[in-house]
């Protein structure tokens, strides 16, 4: 319990878990697909680490793309690019150094 | 950890190899759940690694009926209500194939009604996925056989005083095999559902709750499409194997989502070349599909 | 491509019109039947019922006419030659889905065994009354094929026909029967399976993602994309250009139309089939199709006899109608007449085309009976005198 974990950042256990050292956190690289982009905003409202939220800039047709705030927390999890209506944005499982590609 | 501007060889989104990416993007409105419910499609049909060249998808009119269009798959977008018994004699005529139907409530259950209840007595192995918004939204949001009683719609602009459907409870008495309903947002789970009801011998039917931003939640002052969508997963209820009878949908009330039915029966081919054999014996040979592969 | 032996009951048959049909679907290659029910159309399913499941087909009674209809189309695009046979409410059930198929370019036949109508009008008795409806009972600019038996023989060699008419140019085509001649049982000759000639549906030989659903839209028939090989083709009932994709705009609705209109009007000639008997030195024609053509005969014949030149003219394809040919003779006859079991259809096609060349008569019958010849002479007398 006192150890100091570097994912003390992410994620707040009640108890250390046994297996803790073993653990390695997933890694997830942003890619946005702006022009096709809707700004339904289900990706921003759903995403578990709350990586997203609406830019103000407009795209072509006049919403608002997400953007990455919580650069590097992305975890891999798919659900923005599961529940994303128009296919804008999907997410790439990367090792390290994750980059978020908007276009 | 940067954002950059993408290369042009950037990588695709894994989805667009089962899209039609010349048509994209979809006229669906923004919060729709029709774009949600084709991405889990989409990701059933990869995780189940089916041959794409063997599948086939129906679809009538509607918003729903639109699906067809964005598929990259043989696709056909029949009449209004008629995706179903188009789908049937394609299925009959070629049972190789994995038939998909995609229509929404109106299409499916109002004009289509009479050949949905049949294709589900005859247990045809076909999958439909049916796309309950409560609404006919493509024209302009008139009342539909799901709408809840109170709801305000383009024809019943003084509040629904219909009773409504109750989609599980008909597909499962009319025959169905595989009966289970979700929400678009449960989209995990629909995966999972759709994948268990493209295997499934027999006639399988989900029903997703998907919010209708532009029609419904407009004219019924429920906020926007994401409200609708937030409203419809958090009041879902799972309950696997409810009581069917008791699975039915009131205006913004809780919704029961799960699967409710998962039996074996014999298919309606399975059932032909079982009659057949019985009458003809070995003088039959089993039908395994009209153009001579038999 | 000649039939295969294995569906022909070559011989000599008695049967009555309707069991005749179905033989000729089978010969033809049908694989497929989905129908529902209908007086007097119903011994098409019923024969196809019993002779289909030892020739390695299906028949399915499907829950209503919308049904049969659009189960035919999807068959048919599966790969499988199709048909459905109705009378005349079922046929105005099917209209819609006729037009998805035409709109398709989907081949199946229709037959329809016409009774008395309008509504359930003489469910048992003979009528002609849907000639109007099979041209233009489906909403929209389209054209149709329709052939018109006369005797069961006809029955059997037009659904082969039909068949081949709608593999040809990739549309559904109409028999239309009647109730006379689909309940009138008389000698049908089968022939042995090398003496039939069928059309096959043209497959595309090109690879998926080389062509499309309707390539040649406007400058011909485009070879059909087969399923389940990848070519991933999407059609639709919209409105489409040639790639198959809605395209809701009036160009595309300008090309689509045109391509699907000129389909059958550039190819009149040689769809068109008529029965013609002394009509070098007639003074008067006498125009009919089906059963009436067969009880004009004797009216005929008894005005010949008298001395009054008549001619007749036997519509074994009413539609497309034979405008040139009508117009033609409508330059060197004093008379035309019309015998059709109807208040009047196609006699207005063939007034439009005689154009004031000639004098028009109609012998009109609302159904329930074949005419009288009697009438029939007496009104040959009549327009000539």
């Amino acid at each position: 319990m006192s150890v100091k974990l570097n994912t003390e950042k992410y994620m707040k256990y009640w108890r250390t878990p046994l297996d803790i050292d073993k653990i390695k956190i997933p890694r997830g690289e942003l890619h946005i697909i702006k022009e096709r982009c809707k700004g339904c905003g289900f990706c921003v409202e759903y995403c578990p680490k709350d990586v997203l939220k609406l830019s103000d800039e407009f795209n072509a047709k006049g919403y608002h793309p997400p953007e990455v705030v919580k650069p590097g927390e992305c975890v891999n999890c798919d659900l923005c690019e599961m529940l994303c209506p128009d296919f804008a944005i999907f997410c790439i499982r990367v090792e390290d150094n994750p980059k978020e590609v908007v276009r | 950890m940067s954002t950059q501007v993408a290369p042009p060889e950037v990588e695709k989104h894994p989805m667009e190899y089962l899209l039609r990416m010349d048509r994209i993007p979809h006229i669906w409105c923004p919060t729709c759940g029709l774009g949600t419910t084709v991405t889990a499609l989409a990701s059933a049909l990869e995780q189940l690694k089916i041959d794409l060249n063997k599948v086939a998808v129906f679809s009538g009119i509607g918003c729903t009926g639109r699906v067809a269009g964005y598929m990259k798959l043989d696709s056909f977008h029949t009449t209004h209500g008629r995706a179903l018994p188009f789908a049937a004699g394609f299925h009959i005529a070629r049972p190789d194939m994995k038939v998909i139907v995609f229509s929404g409530d109106g299409d499916l259950i109002s004009i289509g009604g009479n050949h949905f209840i049949h294709s589900a007595r005859r247990n045809l192995d076909i999958t439909v996925i049916c796309v309950n918004n409560f609404i006919y939204a493509m024209t302009g949001g008139q009342v539909a056989p799901t709408t809840p009683i109170t709801a305000i719609t383009a024809t019943s602009p003084h509040g629904c005083y219909e009773h409504p459907f109750n989609l599980p409870l008909l597909a499962a008495s009319s025959g169905a095999v595989y009966v289970a309903r979700w929400t678009a947002l449960h989209i995990r789970r629909l995966t999972n559902a759709i994948k268990e009801a493209i295997t499934k011998r027999g006639f399988s039917f989900v029903e997703v709750i998907a919010p209708c931003s532009t029609l419904y939640a407009r004219l019924n002052k429920l906020g926007t499409g994401l409200d609708l969508m937030k409203f419809y997963h958090e009041n879902s209820i799972i309950q696997h194997g409810a009581n069917l009878s008791e699975v039915d949908i009131d205006y913004q009330s809780k919704i029961v989502v799960g699967k409710f039915v998962d039996i074996e029966k014999p298919t309606y081919l399975d059932c032909m070349n079982a009659g057949m054999k019985r009458k003809f014996g070995d003088k039959y040979k089993p039908y395994g599909g009209a153009d001579g592969n038999n | 491509m000649k039939a295969d032996p294995r569906n022909v009951l070559t011989g000599i048959h008695y049967l009555d019109g309707n069991h005749a049909s179905a033989e000729g679907a089978i010969a033809a290659g049908c694989k497929f039947f989905a129908g529902y029910p209908i007086t007097p159309s119903t011994e098409i399913a019923e024969r196809f019922a019993r002779r289909i499941p030892l020739v390695g087909g299906v028949f399915i009674q499907m829950e209503d006419e919308l049904a049969s209809m659009n189960a035919i189309l999807g068959a048919s695009w599966g790969g499988v030659k199709s048909m459905t046979c109705t009378s005349g409410p079922g046929f105005s059930l099917m209209m819609e889905n006729f037009g998805l198929g035409w709109m398709l370019e989907t081949p199946g036949v229709l037959v329809n065994v016409q009774r008395g109508g309008p509504s359930t009008g003489l469910p048992t008795l003979p009528g002609q009354a849907d000639m109007m409806q099979a041209r233009w009972g489906s909403h929209g600019d389209y054209e149709v094929i329709a052939l018109c038996p006369d005797s069961p023989q006809e029955c059997f060699e037009l659904t082969i026909q039909a068949f081949n008419l709608s593999e040809k140019y990739r549309m559904p085509v109409l028999v239309m029967s009647d109730e006379c001649v689909g309940h009138m049982t008389e000698k049908v000759v089968i022939p042995a399976a090398e003496d039939i000639d069928l059309v096959e549906r043209v497959y595309t030989t090109k690879s998926p993602g080389e062509t499309w659903p309707f390539e040649l839209m406007g400058k011909g028939i485009t070879p059909m994309q087969p399923v389940g090989q990848g070519h991933k083709f999407h059609v639709t009932g919209l409105t489409h250009d040639y790639r198959g994709y809605p395209v809701i705009n009036a160009e595309a609705q300008d090309k689509n139309i045109r391509h699907l209109v000129d389909k059958i009007r550039n190819h009149v000639d040689e769809i068109t089939r008529l029965g013609e008997k002394d009509l070098e030195d007639a003074e008067i024609i006498v125009m009919s199709y089906g059963i009436s053509s067969r009880v004009v005969q004797p009216a005929v014949a008894r005005a010949r006899k008298e001395g009054i030149k008549v001619g007749q003219l036997r519509l074994v394809t009413v539609w497309p109608f034979p405008e040139k040919r009508v117009r033609e003779l409508a330059g060197k006859v004093k008379a035309m007449l019309m015998v059709e079991m109807n208040m009047g259809q196609v006699y207005f096609e063939m007034e439009r085309c005689a154009a004031g060349q000639t004098k028009c008569y109609l012998a009109p019958h609302p159904g329930g009976t074949v005419h009288n010849p009697e009438d029939i002479y007496k009104t040959i007398k009549e327009a000539v005198k």
